[in-house]
C-alpha cells in the first residue's frame, strides 16, 4: 500500500532523503501537535510574567505553582462549568444514539413504503448549509411550535438540535445494512418481535458504530461555542467554552492558562484513549462524503 | 412505527423546520415584538445596499482564497507521506489531529496570546532570534486576516489528513508494484497512481473547504470581534450582528439565504466544471 517498495527503499539515494523528511515531519508535528499543549502546561504551573516576558523558556522560573490549576478550578469556577459541558456532551450523545438508531432501523431494517422519502428528507438536510437555519432554529428553540414552550436557558436546547444529524442517521444506516439479513428472519421465525429485534440483535451488534457516533458527538459539543452562547444565556448553565473568554477578561493571565489548559484536558485524554474509534470515524466521514 | 418518530420530531423541529422557516422569514419583517410584516425582496435590497455587506464579502473571500492556500496542499502532502510510513503513521496522525481535537476557544484564546504584538510575545520572540518582526499580528488591518488563517489552517489541517489516508490506504497495492515493473520511477507512481485515486476525494474536500471557510465565525469573533478597522469581518460575523445585536432577523435571514445560494451556485458550478475528470 505504498509508493516506495521495498527495493526502493535500500537504495541510499531514496533511503537518506526518506529519513531526513521523517525526522523534518515528526519535528513538525511534534511542535505543532503537542508543542501548544506542553507549553500551557508550562505555563499553567508558571508565575504569569514568565509566560509575558520569556514565553519560551523550558521551566517556571523558582517555585512551581500548581496552586493556579486549584485556584483556576475552584475561583475561577472551571470546575463547575466543566460539569455543564459534560451534562451538555452527555445529554447530546444519548439523543444523538436515540435518533439515529431508531431511524436507521427504520431505514434499513423495518424498511416502511415511506422510507424512501424519509431517507431523501434526511440527506436533503446535508447539501443545505448550516447557516441558513441558524437565526431560525434559535428562534425555534426561543418558542418551539404547536407546544410553545421556550428551551433557551434549559439543556434541552443544545441536547435536540445536534441530534437531527444526516451524518449520523447515514453512518448507522450504512452499518445495520452490513448485517445479514439472516439474523433478522432468523429472529423472527424465532418470534422475536421489532422491538425485540432492535434491543437484543442490532444493538449489540452495532457496538463499534455506536461508539463512533457517542465520540464524535461528545467532542462536537465539547468544541462547540456559538450555539451555547446563544441559547445559554444563564451564567449557571454555560459550558466551558462559553465561560472561558468571559473569564479571560477579568483573570490573571496565569490562572487564565490554567483555566485553559484544564478545558483541554479531557478531550485530549478522550481522544488519546479512544484514539483507534476517532480515527476510523473521522476516515468514515470521508467515505461518506465522497 | 414507533420506530420513525424520534427522528421525525427531531427532524420535523430542528431541521427541516428552521430550513423552511429560513427561506419564509427572509421576505417577512419581524422583531418579535410586532406582528410578522410581508415584505417582499425589502429584505434582500436592504441588505444588498449595505456596504458591509461589500465589505464582508471581500474579507470572506480572501480568508477563503488564503486559507485554500495554505490549508489545502499542506494535509495532502503530509498525508502522502504518512502513508509511506507504514507501521508508524498512527502515531504521527495522532499528533496531527491533537489540533483538532482542541476546543476552538481554547486554542483561539491560547492563540491570542501567542500573537502578543510586544516583542516579547511568543511569535514575536520566535521571530526575533531569525532577525525578524516583531510584527503586530491581529492588531494591523493587513495582517489580521491572515494571522487568523495560520491559526484555523493548525486547527483543521489534521481532519483533512485523516480523511486523504483513508483514501490512500484503499488504493491497491498491486497497482504501485506493476507500475514498479513497468519501470516507472517514485515520481511517477505518484502522479500516476497514487494522485489519480485520491483526485475525487481531493475534489470533494476541496469544495467542502470553500463552503467551510465562507462560513467562518468563531475565529475573527474572539480574535478580533471584526477589527480592527473591519478587516476581519466576515458575512457569519456580520448575520450575527444583524440578528442578535440589532434585532433585525428579516435582513439577517436574507443575508444567510443569500450566502446558501452563492455556496449552492458554486458548488454547481464546480460539480459541472469538475464532471469530466473526476470519474476514473
Amino acid at each position: 500500500m505504498s509508493v516506495l517498495s521495498d527495493a526502493d527503499r535500500k537504495l541510499t539515494r531514496i533511503r537518506v532523503p526518506f529519513i531526513i523528511g521523517q525526522v523534518v515531519v515528526l519535528i513538525g508535528l511534534l511542535v505543532a501537535g503537542l508543542g501548544p499543549l506542553l507549553w500551557l502546561l508550562k505555563a499553567a504551573i508558571s508565575p504569569t510574567q514568565d509566560s509575558i516576558r520569556s514565553p519560551l523558556a523550558w521551566f517556571p522560573s523558582g517555585e512551581v505553582q500548581w496552586g493556579n490549576l486549584a485556584t483556576a478550578w475552584q475561583q475561577g469556577h472551571i470546575g463547575y462549568y466543566l460539569g455543564n459541558t459534560a451534562m451538555i456532551a452527555a445529554g447530546t450523545a444519548v439523543a444523538s444514539l436515540i435518533v439515529c438508531t431508531t431511524a436507521g432501523y427504520v431505514l434499513s431494517v423495518l424498511r416502511p413504503k415511506w422510507g424512501a422519502v424519509l431517507s431523501g428528507a434526511i440527506l436533503a438536510t446535508l447539501f443545505v448549509p448550516h447557516i441558513v437555519s441558524l437565526v431560525p432554529l434559535y428562534l425555534t428553540v426561543l418558542k418551539v411550535p404547536v407546544v410553545h414552550a421556550n428551551l433557551t436557558n434549559t439543556f434541552w436546547a443544545v441536547w435536540l438540535p445536534p441530534a437531527a444529524s444526516a451524518f449520523n442517521v447515514l453512518i448507522v444506516k450504512r452499518f445495520f445494512d452490513s448485517i445479514p439479513r439472516e439474523y433478522f428472519e432468523a429472529a423472527r421465525i424465532d418470534g422475536a418481535g421489532s422491538i425485540r429485534v432492535f434491543t437484543s440483535l442490532v444493538l449489540p451488534l452495532s457496538r463499534p458504530i455506536l461508539g463512533v457516533v457517542v465520540l464524535l458527538s461528545i467532542i462536537s459539543s465539547w468544541k462547540d461555542y456559538l450555539w451555547p452562547l446563544l441559547v445559554l444565556t444563564n451564567p449557571d448553565l454555560q459550558p466551558v467554552s462559553v465561560a472561558l473568554p468571559k473569564i479571560a477578561k477579568v483573570t490573571e493571565l496565569n490562572i487564565q492558562l490554567a483555566g485553559l489548559f484544564l478545558a483541554l484536558l479531557i478531550p485530549v485524554l478522550l481522544f488519546l484513549v479512544f484514539q483507534r474509534a476517532f480515527l476510523r470515524g473521522v476516515g468514515l466521514s470521508g467515505g461518506i462524503k465522497a | 412505527m414507533l420506530f420513525a418518530l424520534p427522528v421525525l420530531l427531531v427532524f420535523l423541529v430542528f431541521s427541516w423546520g428552521p430550513i423552511v422557516k429560513g427561506l419564509v422569514m427572509s421576505v417577512q419583517q419581524t422583531n418579535l415584538i410586532d406582528p410578522v410584516k410581508w415584505v417582499g425582496l425589502e429584505n434582500f435590497r436592504y441588505v444588498l445596499s449595505d456596504p458591509a455587506v461589500g465589505q464582508a464579502s471581500l474579507n470572506t473571500l480572501w480568508f477563503t482564497l488564503l486559507a485554500l492556500l495554505f490549508g489545502f496542499p499542506v494535509p495532502v502532502l503530509l498525508a502522502m507521506f504518512l502513508s509511506e510510513l507504514r507501521g508508524r503513521s498512527w502515531f504521527y496522525s495522532m499528533l496531527a489531529y491533537l489540533p483538532v481535537i482542541t476546543p476552538p476557544v481554547v486554542a483561539i484564546l491560547l492563540w491570542r496570546f501567542f500573537y502578543d504584538p510586544s516583542p516579547s510575545g511568543m511569535f514575536n520572540t520566535i521571530l526575533g532570534h531569525v532577525g525578524l518582526g516583531p510584527y503586530l499580528w491581529l492588531d494591523s488591518p493587513s495582517s489580521a486576516m491572515p494571522s487568523i488563517v495560520l491559526e484555523a489552517t493548525w486547527a483543521g489541517a489534521g481532519n483533512a489528513v485523516i480523511i486523504y489516508l483513508a483514501a490512500l490506504t484503499s488504493v491497491r497495492p498491486d497497482l504501485y508494484e506493476a507500475a514498479e515493473l513497468d519501470g516507472a520511477g517514485v515520481v511517477r507512481r505518484v502522479w500516476h497512481v497514487m494522485l489519480p485515486h485520491l483526485r475525487s476525494v481531493l475534489l470533494l474536500m476541496l469544495l467542502l473547504q470553500v463552503i467551510g471557510t465562507m462560513q467562518l465565525f468563531t475565529e475573527p469573533l474572539l480574535f478580533t470581534g471584526g477589527g480592527p478597522q473591519g478587516s476581519t469581518m466576515t458575512i457569519l460575523l456580520l448575520i450575527y450582528n444583524y440578528a442578535f445585536v440589532n434585532g433585525d432577523y428579516g435582513a439577517a435571514t436574507a443575508l444567510s439565504v443569500l450566502l446558501a445560494l452563492a455556496l449552492a451556485v458554486l458548488s454547481a458550478v464546480f460539480q459541472l466544471a469538475t464532471r469530466g475528470w473526476s470519474t476514473e
